[in-house]
């Protein structure tokens, strides 16, 4: 039966920062990527230090907050990318932004990629759709102590061509002696000449050692759950595979309750969790 | 150490406390049920009233001896007051200009205060505006003479006598129109000896320890004594989910008169020039559509995943997340189920069918 918890209180307890407050940022570049997509260049106030996979609450006032990863590289602190697709209301708001405007931003927030577990090995990322952005940082940060890892591997999947983003980073990449990149779309025109399929199909022809390799998976739910499935049969282990899970959440300060998966606050506890913490979880529908 | 407060001395006992500048806070009778409301004096007290409560029913009914807490809980719990139903975010709103004295809470209560003291103010990012309300509110807690249908505070170990948490607490002696009254604080005792209450004797003593055992024994239900974690995380795929679902309505009472329910949802508005926007926070539930969207869908769009999302978190999952279970026993859940579900009822199913 449960203990009563230990009091939290004294009398003298001083007035803790308000998690509500958010810091106007100021829009210094606004890039259309794809048809529902644009990246945002941001100006924090101050030099901002975040880790691979974090993520800020981004608001429009009068319209709503929500929370969007961030897309940079961490080694620049003074020009912070959002990549954000347009869904609602909210969203809708941030992909009008111009250069001048400025945007209410509050974090960082959550876990980070283990960069430094995955050290050793083989480092496989793996991105579906607007989950590259949550990658983008992740893989900046391994090609910055590039000498840390074996193999670098970029599998990335979208619906069509016109949906691939960063195009020209993807060219630069794929020039890259040091990374292979593998790039898929779900439909294409004639004029498409590289792969059709899901990016799972990739994951079997890629040159990584399974045994010593690390993965990070963002994606749509589905796309994570075979892609998982399919890095499992080629033998890679359960705690090796990470992922960036999405809920609904309002506060990001482990208060609101949208955010639950089962045991865990996805906006506390994630959003990058490994496979092996989760899996129990993903296995129950509608949870 | 007890002491005697006589019925008459109970509105001294409420000038000690507003002289010390709090707003005094306690039952009220209001719209067919106990509430919680702005009290002046004991006369604004639901004397010679009780409830009556069972799965899907409360009625207030006359009792014959006067007693000032001779009822259970009633729909509405000091959440409302702790973290109030709607609120302003941005831009910040004034602080309370009082602090709030509660009276009339019963162990329950209190061990839901403690439990929305984890999850408001217990992690990385504390709730200010819980902080400032919670920080210094003046606690006269009442150990429960009764126990109704619908209590089970028992096999929760959260009441019916209060242990902590507390300035002062009170057990109320009906037949002596008196109460017992011990302090939990130095200003509770500072009050106490300022009312120049006498030392209870050790009959009083036992007559007020005879009282809670007698509320303990008479308990209307009970939570089954297992290891509810270990029963629900084995059980996510009972069949007992699509039975209740049957029932639930997913109307979300059980969250509102839930004592340690927090979500809320944030919204912005503006004025219709879309000029002064504001962003406001307001109790959600778990058994809205909403709660759990997604662009594209919700997560849960069945009411079994819903009442299971609900039931989960109230007894294993919140045990993950803030170290302490998020039930007290208080039964609001089931008197206020329009359906008459039963907590304890669909644990015990699950249960005896795993």
């Amino acid at each position: 039966m449960p203990r009563s918890p230990e009091p939290l209180l004294s009398p003298d307890t001083a007035i803790p920062p308000d998690w509500a407050e958010p810091r106007p940022w100021r829009v210094a570049g606004a890039r259309r990527d794809t048809r529902d997509t644009v990246t945002l260049a941001l100006t924090p106030p101050e030099p901002f230090a975040f880790l691979p996979g974090q993520f800020n609450m981004l608001s429009v006032p009068g319209i709503g907050e929500v929370p969007i990863s961030i897309s940079s590289d961490p080694a620049e602190g003074s020009r912070v990318l959002h990549t954000i697709r347009d869904v609602g209301a909210v969203t809708r708001a941030l992909c009008a932004a111009r250069p001048g405007d400025e945007i209410a931003v509050r974090g960082p927030y959550g876990t980070d990629w283990p960069l430094a577990a995955a050290a050793g090995g083989d480092l496989v990322i793996i991105a579906g759709g607007i989950g590259l952005p949550p990658l983008r940082p992740a893989l900046y940060a391994a090609l910055a102590r590039r000498d840390d890892f074996g193999r670098i591997i970029l599998l990335y999947g979208a619906r069509t061509p016109a949906d691939l983003l960063f195009p020209s980073e993807l060219a630069s990449w794929r020039a890259r002696f040091d990374l292979d990149v593998d790039v898929t779309v779900d439909t294409a025109g004639g004029s498409w000449r590289g792969n059709v399929g899901v990016v799972p199909a990739l994951i079997d022809r890629a040159p990584f050692d399974p045994g010593k390799a690390t993965a990070f998976v963002v994606g749509p739910e589905i796309m994570m759950r075979f892609t998982v499935r399919a890095l499992l049969a080629a033998g890679v282990a359960g705690d090796r595979v990470y992922l960036s899970m999405e809920r609904n959440m309002q506060c990001a300060a482990a208060l609101c309750g949208h955010c639950q998966l089962g045991p865990f606050l996805v906006c506390r506890d994630g959003p990058v969790f490994s496979y092996q913490s989760v899996a129990r979880w993903l296995a129950i529908r509608e949870l | 150490m007890r002491y005697v407060l006589g019925y008459s001395a109970l509105d001294q006992l409420f000038e000690a406390i507003r002289r010390r500048g709090f707003r005094l806070v306690g039952p009220v009778l209001r719209d067919g049920a106990i509430c919680y409301g702005d009290i002046t004096s004991s006369a604004d007290l639901p004397a010679g009233w009780t409830d009556e409560q069972d799965a899907g029913t409360y009625r207030l009914r006359r009792r014959d001896d006067g007693a000032f807490f001779g009822y259970n809980v009633g729909p509405q719990s000091v959440k409302k007051y702790l973290f109030p139903p709607s609120e302003r975010l941005r831009p910040p709103a004034p602080e309370p200009a009082e602090k709030l004295a509660f009276i009339g809470v019963r162990a329950c209560e209190l061990r839901a205060i403690a439990i929305q003291d984890r999850v408001f103010v217990g992690g990385r990012h504390p709730d200010p505006r819980y902080a400032v309300r919670r920080d210094g509110a003046f606690i006269v807690a009442v150990n429960c003479g009764q126990a109704g249908r619908t209590c089970f505070c028992v096999s929760m170990d959260a009441g019916p006598r209060v242990t902590e948490g507390f300035d002062l607490a009170l057990t109320e002696l009906v037949a002596d129109r008196q109460f017992l009254v011990e302090s939990g604080t130095e200003r509770g005792a500072e009050i106490i000896g300022e009312l120049g209450c006498q030392p209870a004797s050790a009959g009083q003593a036992a007559a007020a320890d005879a009282i809670t055992e007698r509320t303990a024994a008479a308990m209307g239900r009970a939570m089954p004594e297992l290891d509810l974690r270990d029963l629900l995380y084995e059980n996510l795929d009972h069949p007992r989910w699509d039975d209740v679902a049957a029932r639930c309505l997913a109307c979300a009472n059980c969250t509102m008169v839930c004592p340690t329910c927090f979500c809320f949802s944030v919204e912005d508005v503006s004025g219709l020039d879309g000029q002064n926007p504001e962003r406001h926070r307001s109790w959600d539930s778990c058994f809205t559509v909403d709660h759990s969207y997604l662009h594209g869908g919700a997560v849960r769009t069945s009411t079994r995943s819903r009442y299971r999302q609900w039931l989960t978190h109230k007894l294993a999952t919140w045990t993950d997340q803030f170290g302490t279970a998020g039930c007290v026993g208080c039964g609001r859940c089931i008197t206020w189920c329009p359906a008459g579900i039963d907590i304890t009822e669909e644990v015990a199913a699950i249960a005896a069918e795993s």
